[in-house]
Parts: structure tokens; sequence; C-alpha cells
């Protein structure tokens, strides 16, 4: 029978394919360590090669005698995501990236710590005091449109809203991302009952809403679409960087969203005293003079000098900013509105 | 042990690989519903607007990509079958790597071709035209037909094929003009195929998720399956989760059933053709016309693989491939691939085993009967509960438990399993029947049982089927971003998740090397398995 020997050729084959799976699938890669590893929950664009994770982490680890592994998530509010589905099983220490908007939030899950910092002496508009979240810097949202393209920029949310179809703009998902949340929130803070409607309006000139910044963006320098939600000090990264005026940030009549972004200490870190460190570290002088470069945010600090593309930035008269207790008793119900009304065909 | 002690064992070992297969597809959801606290409102969830807009999202596009896949696949097949020339049998062949090409990887081949800043959108914008949108409901349909124009065209093809000889010879003998001999002749055939590749395609559009994933761009664009995965991974939202899945699972339970209706096998065609000869002349205008509808077609199907190839290369590759990031993905798939082919080969097996076994019994009870069943449906559960939802059960399940991250690997291979189990059934299945049918009888009175009727009765049969199965079952589960999508984590990375990682953080020349290597890998493997278990002259097909 010759169906014997090539059974007897094959079946090792696949014995041994079944062995490696069950080891190399199985084994768990955790390799004892002399250094303790402090792990911080971040947006992707924070932990990028472009981003401010490999200077801080360089200048951190002179020091701490630790390892810092920055896990880049899609974005901000994402991050609050991953923390409600790993639960205190969760192998983050420190997560660096929500927004103010987001606190009660995140205290409500019981998952943080009091930081132990003293955040006095920091400076952010409309104030800001808490005993657990950390503001490490801030910024406002706005549309960045390219010069090339758009010759008559929106002035105002009204100007946006009601502006050509044709024309199109991205948008981050508030379900993910913060400034997706924030420029939820700012057309509340501005139309209050009248959003639902107003983003009915605003749909058709939506290409895509994307899960991140990093998308949204990404789409818009590769000329995809002309105009994106991101902040006012984004123009200074393309003049600093690339040397180019090309893209202005739009300053709206009705007033710009304020975003203070925020780091807190997960309650169940084995490192708890590595990471109070850390966030002493991130609003120290050293890494707040790193954000605004790398990050393109403002500082929390005054002592901090900017470069001089930072002095013509659109300037915002009004800063907005919705109660974070509101937006925590609303925003699953914002969600829905903010769905359906972009979602409805 | 005698033949009878044979068959209940191999009944029995069916059995329970039918039963464990179940238990994992509904598990999640059963205990979930029962233990109660989960339960979905399901009364706010159907009045909820957008939950209307993404079911009538959801059977939009599935209807529009069936009814493009179906019309542009039906003039390529006639113009196919008409034409006789030596590509003929590679262009078939071409038509079957979309069905094995990770989907991520068509999708981004997809936007290389026709996205904004694609081949089309430039040539077209240095004609003074405006370029094309990628984004929503025409990107999906692109993408749809893209990967099911060609497997409709080959159920086409196939049914032309099983027209009879004399009927082509009888209109070459009668001179019938073209479009008698497509009245008469190929639309009867056609016809035949039709309802079954219709249904097969819809039902294959309806739980589509990656390519609605990457191309839906936003709320507006989401289907049901996506919308499951938003509610867990975007919301948070267990119960909004819970319910839209059952909304799923009953729209695709309606849709199959409206399949098996039409007497068509949902996961069938896979046959490269026979050789039917044709008599037919063709007309001037045919003769001209044929040839062109081939060519575009082929262009359509066969340039996202160029434009995946060209860009792939353009990538720092030397980079991508030493990089640890990619050779860990890599290491993971491999590992999670070859644990759920070989799984799911071992549990389809038994299964098929056991309803052979049942199928030569002395009687036909009704125990037998209702075991049929259960095993048949252990078979195709999957197609009705898609994987996503599969995953998202059992996510919201373990999280009560354990560490959802950490018992991922586990839920990915067992869900990636389940979903190779239709097609490693079809593959598998009719050539049991074979053996049995041949040499099954002689087996019984020999008396020859376990191990030696394996290795003499089913194996010299099914090892064919069985390397194709199992090649399958590896592509299907190395391409595959349903189910790693809700598990996937900084510490378990497969290569899909990393693509989809990478085209996230629009690093586009990494996404475009390292869905080359993804989809080169796919190929490979299947070719090495295939090579592994075939001898030389049995791989020309």
């Amino acid at each position: 029978m010759p169906a014997l020997p090539r059974i007897r050729r094959t079946l090792p084959a696949i014995v041994a394919a079944a062995g490696i799976l069950a080891t190399g699938l199985l084994a768990d890669p955790a390799v004892a360590e002399e250094k303790p590893t402090l792990t911080v929950y971040t947006y992707d664009s924070f932990s990028a090669d472009w981003g401010p994770g490999p200077q801080l982490k360089a200048a951190f680890e002179k020091t701490c005698g630790c390892t810092l592994d920055f896990v880049g998530l899609e974005d901000g509010v994402a991050i609050l995501n991953r923390l409600k589905l790993e639960g205190p099983s969760t192998k983050a220490d420190i997560a660096l990236g929500l927004t103010s908007d987001l606190i009660p939030e995140a205290k409500a899950t019981g998952m943080f710590a009091k930081s132990g910092i003293d955040t006095s002496g920091l400076t952010v508009p409309t104030g800001f005091s808490d005993d657990v979240f950390v503001p490490y810097d801030y910024s406002y949202l706005a549309f960045v449109y390219d010069t090339e393209t758009v010759k008559t920029p929106p002035k105002s949310l009204d100007d946006l809203v009601s502006g050509d179809p044709g024309q199109k703009i991205v948008i981050e998902d508030p379900r993910t991302s913060t400034p997706g949340l924030g420029f939820l929130l700012w057309m509340k803070a501005v139309y209050g009952d009248e959003a639902a409607a107003k983003w009915k309006a605003l749909q058709p000139r939506i290409l895509t809403v994307t899960p991140g910044w990093s998308e949204a963006y990404g789409l818009f320098t590769k000329g995809e679409v002309p105009i994106v939600l991101s902040y006012t000090t984004s123009p200074a990264y393309h003049e600093i960087e690339e040397g180019t005026e090309r893209y202005k940030a739009a300053g709206f009549s009705e007033g710009q969203y304020l975003q203070i972004e925020v780091a807190g200490i997960l309650k169940d870190s084995p490192h708890a005293e590595l990471a109070s460190e850390f966030l002493a570290f991130l609003v120290g002088k050293d890494a707040q003079s790193v954000l605004p470069t790398t990050n393109w945010t403002l500082p929390v600090r005054g002592d901090v000098e900017l470069p001089a593309a930072f002095s013509h930035l659109v300037t915002v008269a009004k800063p907005l900013l919705i109660d974070a207790d509101t937006v925590a008793k609303n925003r699953r119900a914002w969600t829905n509105e903010w769905l359906q009304a972009v979602g409805a065909r | 042990m005698n033949t009878r002690t044979d068959r209940r064992i191999r009944i029995g070992a069916g059995i329970g690989a039918a039963l464990l297969a179940i238990a994992f597809l509904l598990g999640g959801f059963v205990v979930l519903l029962t233990a109660g606290g989960q339960a979905p409102d399901f009364e706010s969830l159907a009045l909820d607007p957008y939950v209307r807009a993404i079911f009538g999202f959801t059977l939009l596009q599935a209807g529009l990509s069936t009814l493009l896949s179906v019309l542009l696949a039906i003039p390529f097949a006639l113009a196919l079958h008409r034409l006789r020339f030596p590509g003929r049998r590679l262009i078939l062949r071409l038509f079957l790597l979309p069905q094995a090409l990770p989907v991520l990887v068509g999708a981004l081949a997809v936007i290389t071709i026709w996205g904004r800043n694609g081949v089309v959108s430039e040539a077209m914008a240095s004609l003074g035209l405006p370029r094309l949108e990628i984004y929503g409901l025409s990107g999906i349909l692109v993408a749809h037909v893209f990967f099911n124009m060609p497997l409709a065209a080959r159920l086409f093809v196939s049914a032309l094929d099983r027209v009879p000889a004399e009927a082509w010879k009888l209109s070459g003998q009668l001179a019938l003009p073209s479009t008698t001999v497509f009245r008469l002749v190929e639309w009867p055939a056609l016809k035949s195929a039709l309802p079954g590749a219709a249904a097969l395609i819809f039902m294959l559009c309806v739980t589509s998720f990656t390519i609605v994933l990457v191309l839906g761009g936003g709320p507006a664009a989401t289907t049901l399956e996506v919308a499951v995965y938003q509610a867990l991974r975007y919301d948070f939202d267990p119960a909004r989760a819970i319910g839209l899945s059952l909304i799923q699972i009953v729209l695709t339970a309606a849709v199959l059933s409206v399949t098996l209706r039409f007497g068509r096998d949902p996961a069938g065609g896979f046959g490269l053709g026979g050789k039917a000869r044709r008599f037919d002349a063709a007309g001037p205008l045919r003769g001209l016309l044929d040839p062109l509808v081939v060519a575009a077609g082929t262009l359509f199907v066969v340039s996202p693989f160029v434009a995946i190839l060209v860009s792939g290369l353009a990538a720092d590759l030397s980079r991508l491939v030493t990089e640890p990031a990619v050779i860990d993905a890599a290491a993971t798939s491999l590992a999670v691939s070859l644990a759920a082919a070989c799984l799911s080969l071992l549990v389809s097996t038994l299964v098929l085993m056991a309803i052979e076994a049942l199928g030569r019994g002395p009687r036909q009870g009704v125990a037998a009967r209702s075991a049929r069943n259960l095993l048949e449906l252990a078979t195709s559960l999957v197609l009705v509960v898609s994987p996503v939802i599969v995953g998202a059960g059992w996510f919201l399940l373990l999280r009560g438990f354990t560490d959802v991250l950490a018992a991922g690997p586990y839920v990915v291979v067992a869900t990636n399993a389940v979903m190779a189990m239709p097609f490693i059934v079809r593959i598998v299945g009719p050539a049991l029947r074979e053996a049995n049918a041949g040499t099954g009888r002689l087996a019984e009175s020999l008396g020859l049982t376990g191990l030696a009727r394996l290795v003499f009765v089913e194996w010299p049969v099914l090892r064919r089927p069985m390397a194709l199965a199992f090649a399958f079952a590896i592509a299907l589960s190395f391409g595959d971003l349903g189910a790693i999508a809700l598990f996937g984590s900084n510490d378990f990375v497969t290569l899909p998740y990393l693509l989809l990682q990478r085209m996230g953080s629009y690093r586009t020349a990494d996404a475009a090397g390292l869905a080359l290597l993804l989809g080169l890998i796919t190929i490979a493997l299947m070719a090495i398995v295939e090579r592994g278990f075939i001898e030389r002259r049995d791989i020309a097909v």
C-alpha cells in the first residue's frame, strides 16, 4: 500500500507543527528584568518618533533608574475606553492624554489614585485644580486649512456649518478621540439644543470621520482634504519643521474650545512612587520646554520660552469649556445625538 | 474493535467536536443573556434612528455590491467562456486570488488604485476631471466588487462548463446566431447559478467587516458588524453590543435561510473550470468585444495586485523585515494561523466522519437524523454568527473572570478555526463521501477499523482535499482582522493588526510594504502546504 509511507512522512510534520504552536503561542514572553518598567498609556502621536515620547523617555530614564514604556493608542478617549475594557488587570501605570472633560468619568472608574503633585503653580486658562489628574499642556481646537485650496476660510462656526458642501472637512470620532469629543462639546457650547440640527447641516461637508487625530491630520497633509479639525498651534509645526506658512488655523468668532490635557496614576500601579516622579518631571521646566515643539501644544508653566512661530498664531479671545460634570452626565446622550445626526442618510 | 464500535466511536467523536464548535459559537452570548445584568433594551435600539440607519445601510451596501458583482460578472464569464486562448486557465486561477488575499491587503490595494490620490484619480486629474471619492459607499462598493465579481465570474464559468457538450456541438452545427445561443444555451445555464451566486455574495457583504472598517469613513457608512465592534471598543457599551449582535444574527439567519432555499451551497465555487469545447462561431462584433471585456475584467482584478506589488516594493522592505515588531507580528500570525488551521481541520474532519458514519448505519431513526442535523449545523453556524459577534460574546463573558486581553490568543485561534469550517467541510466532505462510496463497503466487510481504516480508506482520498482545505484555513486565519480587532493589544499583535495600526498612523509606505509581505506570506504558505501534501504530478490542476 503506498498510502502508509506517505502518512508516515507527513504525520511527524503535523505533530511537530502542533508542538511548536503549543509552546510558541502559549509561552509567556515575560522576561525577568532588573529595572522596573513604567508603562504609560497615551495617544499615538505622543509616543510616535516625531512626538514628545522619545525625548521625554531619554530625559526621564537618565535619572529614574527605570524603563519608560509609552503605549500609543488611537487617541485620548481611546485610553479611557481601553482602561475600562482592561479593568484592574491593566498593565498601565499612568494614563496620559485624557482631557479635563473626561476627568469625572475617569474618576468614576475608581481606577485612579491621588497624584501627590502640587498643581497650584501651574497656569491653565480658566483655571484648574484637581488632586488626581495633573494638567501637562493645553491647546485650543481649530479648523486648520490649506491656503492653496481654501481661499475664503470660515470665520465662524456658522460659516463652517453653512459652507460649501463640495469643500470637504475631516473630523475625528468623539467616541475615540479628544479633538473629536472637543468639537462635539464646542458645537454644544455654541448651539445648545440646536446642535443636532447643525450637525445635520454640517454632515454633507464631512469627507470622513477618523478614529484619531493622526489619521485625520495625515489625510490633510496628504492633500486628501483641505480642512481638518486640529489645533490653533498646528500651523507652528509647519512653520518650524517645514518652513512653510501654507497651513493656517481659522479663528472662529464664537470662540475656540479649550482642551486641557491631563495625566493620572493608576491605583493598582506597583510603581506608584515612580509614577508620581514622572508626573512631577512632566510638569517640570525641561519636559515643558519639549512639549510645545513636539506635541505642538502650549505649556502649563509661565517660565517656558516659546519659539517665534507661536507668537503669530490665532489669538483666542473667548475660550470655550463645558463644565466637566455636565460633560460626564451627558456624554453618552450627546454622542448618540451626534451618531444619529451624522449617521443618518 | 469491530466495525460497529468503530462507527460508534466516529459518531461520538464527531458529535463531541460539533458540540464543542457550537458551544464556542454561541456560548459567550447564551451565558451573557441568561446570566442577566447585560440584557439589551431592544425597544430603544429598534427606535434609535442611528441603529435603523446602520441596518438600512448594511442592506443597501450588500444589495448594491451583489447587484454590481453579478452584473459585471455575467458579461465577463460569457466572454471568457466563448474565448479560447492559452491564458484562460491562468485568468481563472488569478480570479481565485481575491479569495485567498487578506481582505485588509485588498482594501489597501483598492485605495491605491481608486483612492483620491490613486492611479485612476491621478489620471482623471491630469485630464482635468475631478478626483474620485473613495470613502463611504463608493469605496465599499468598489472593494466588494473587487472581492466578489471574480467569485461570481468563476461560479458562472463553471455553470457554463456544466452545459452538455452536445449543446455546443448542436449550436455549432446549426450555426445559431450568438443571441440565440445566449437565449437557448448560455442564459439557462447562468440562470441556474444566478440565485446561488447572488445569495452567497449578499451573505458575504452583509457580514463584511474589514472593508467597511477601513473604507467606511465614519458613522454615515457603518454596518451592524462594525457597529458591534465600535460599541465595544469605542463606547464600551456591552448592552448595545449584545443588542446589535442579536439583530445581526437574526438578519444573517434570515439571509442564510433564503440562500438555502435556492438550494445552493453558500460556500461553494472552488472548481477550476472544465474542458467544454465550443463550436459556435463568433460574430465580428463579438469577436472584437469579447477580448475587450475579458481584458477589462482581468485588469480590474489584477491591477490592485500590481499596485500592492509596486507600492510595496517602493517601501523600505529591508528595514521592515528586520524590524522586531514586524518579525514578532509575523511569528504570532504564523502560530495563530497554524494552530487555527490544525484545530479547524481536526474538528471539521471529525464532524464529517461522523456524518459519513451515520450515513452507513443500519437504520435512519429520529435520533440519527437529529444527530445529523446537529453535525451539519455545527459546520455552518459560523455563517450566521460572524467572527466579530463570536469575539464580542467571549470578550464580554471573559471580562467577568479574567484579563480579557491575556485570553485573546485562545479566542482568536478558536474563532479563526470555526471561520474556516464551512470551507473545509465543502472541500473535504465530497471527497470523504467518495471514499466511502468507493471502498467503504469493502472496508466494512474486511472489518477494517480504527487507524487502519483511516490509513487505507480515507487518507489516500482525503490527502489532497485536506491539503487544500488546510491551505485555505491558514490563509483565512493569517489574513483575518475580525477577531484580532477586538482582542489585539500591544502584547498580541498579528500582521494584519500591525498593518491596520500602520495604516491608522498614515505611515503609508510602511503599510504598503507590510501589505506586500502579508500577501506574499499568505500565498507562500498556501503553496508550501499544497506542495507538501501533493505530489508534483498532482499540482497542475
